[in-house]
């Protein structure tokens, strides 16, 4: 489907071909320049992602994360979970892990090692993804109200690259989950 | 002891399976559990099951959580079971909607056992 929600929509609140949402007051979307948060304030809310990430593995798998600081960027993994956020924050939060750390996420979850994790590891990493979504903008004031989240989407496979729309502000933190890597990345846009 | 119909709505399986494991936990004699993955799917069952709790994420495809907790009062037999949302949406316009339509408790995701027991059983004391 072709939409183009960056298209002067007047004071509809509503994309005419898909129903989404649009912010009033600008031109759509993303144009609207007093909506979107400060860049400056956007960078510090990797301690916020942190806290909602380590909040969701603690709480639904019991499992404490170990966080790793060597600075690179997330690198393109076998699976990507995303959810998209709408409202005062536009943007993709992801988590981005490996084939194998996706099923012992969803082990973990199931409470069993069997066929069934493997089975459902895409769907135990959009459900990760959505509730450290969800756990973040509880964190960050004001957030609940808005912005909202769509259900998520996992892409699986490596030979890929994600290309975002949104043209802001990039922050992530790195873990360890049982012994493998994983990255938690917020792409909002911003001023 | 009467052993309770119980319907859990999410469109992730995972999610189905841990919140059924969250009510074992929590001491409840559960009868026969059924699984839909949106409202729309919650709906039919409810149509032709009366259950004693339904438990429903919000946000889903085809129909979200609110959309059916809203029909589910119109339907004949099904109007009366105790709703609790189980969600990752927190904001209080949606706990206040939801609550407003009919829902009788709220939980947010991520949860704790103990959290799903806090809010379940208080709503089954008069049903078990």
């Amino acid at each position: 489907m072709s939409t183009n929600h960056g298209a002067n929509v007047g004071s509809s609140p509503n994309c005419p071909q898909c129903g989404f949402q649009l912010r009033q007051g600008g031109g759509g979307l993303a144009t609207s320049a007093k909506l979107n948060p400060p860049r400056g304030v956007v960078e510090t809310w990797a301690p916020v992602l942190e806290a909602a990430t380590r909040e969701v593995f603690e709480v639904m798998l019991g499992a404490p994360l170990t966080r790793r600081e060597n600075g690179r960027h997330p690198p393109v993994t076998e699976l990507t979970g995303m959810v998209g956020l709408a409202g005062y924050l536009s943007g993709i939060l992801s988590v981005r892990c490996s084939h194998d750390s996706a099923t012992r996420i969803a082990a973990t979850m199931l409470g069993t090692d069997g066929p069934e994790a493997k089975q459902q590891l895409r769907d135990a990493l959009g459900e990760i993804c959505n509730m450290v979504a969800g756990s973040f903008k509880s964190k960050v004031a004001g957030l609940d109200e808005a912005c909202v989240l769509s259900v998520p989407s996992v892409i699986s496979g490596a030979d890929y690259h994600l290309y975002s729309l949104v043209h802001g502000a990039s922050i992530f933190v790195e873990f360890e989950f049982d012994r493998t890597p994983l990255w938690v990345t917020l792409d909002v846009e911003c001023d | 002891m009467k052993r309770l119909r119980v319907l859990i709505v999410d469109d992730s399986a995972v999610m189905r399976k841990i919140v059924e494991r969250c009510l074992r936990q929590a001491g409840l004699e559960l009868g026969e559990v059924s699984e839909a993955g949106n409202g729309a799917e919650a709906l039919n069952l409810a149509r032709q099951t009366v259950f004693d709790l339904i438990l429903s994420d919000i946000n889903m495809p085809t129909m979200d959580g609110l959309e059916f907790v809203r029909q589910l009062q119109t339907t004949e037999n099904a109007g009366k079971v105790p709703v609790v949302m189980i969600t990752t949406e927190g904001s209080e316009s949606r706990v206040v909607e939801a609550l407003s339509l009919g829902a009788r408790g709220y939980i947010r995701k991520p949860f704790t056992p103990d959290q799903v027991k806090e809010r379940v059983a208080a709503l089954m004391e008069g049903v078990q």
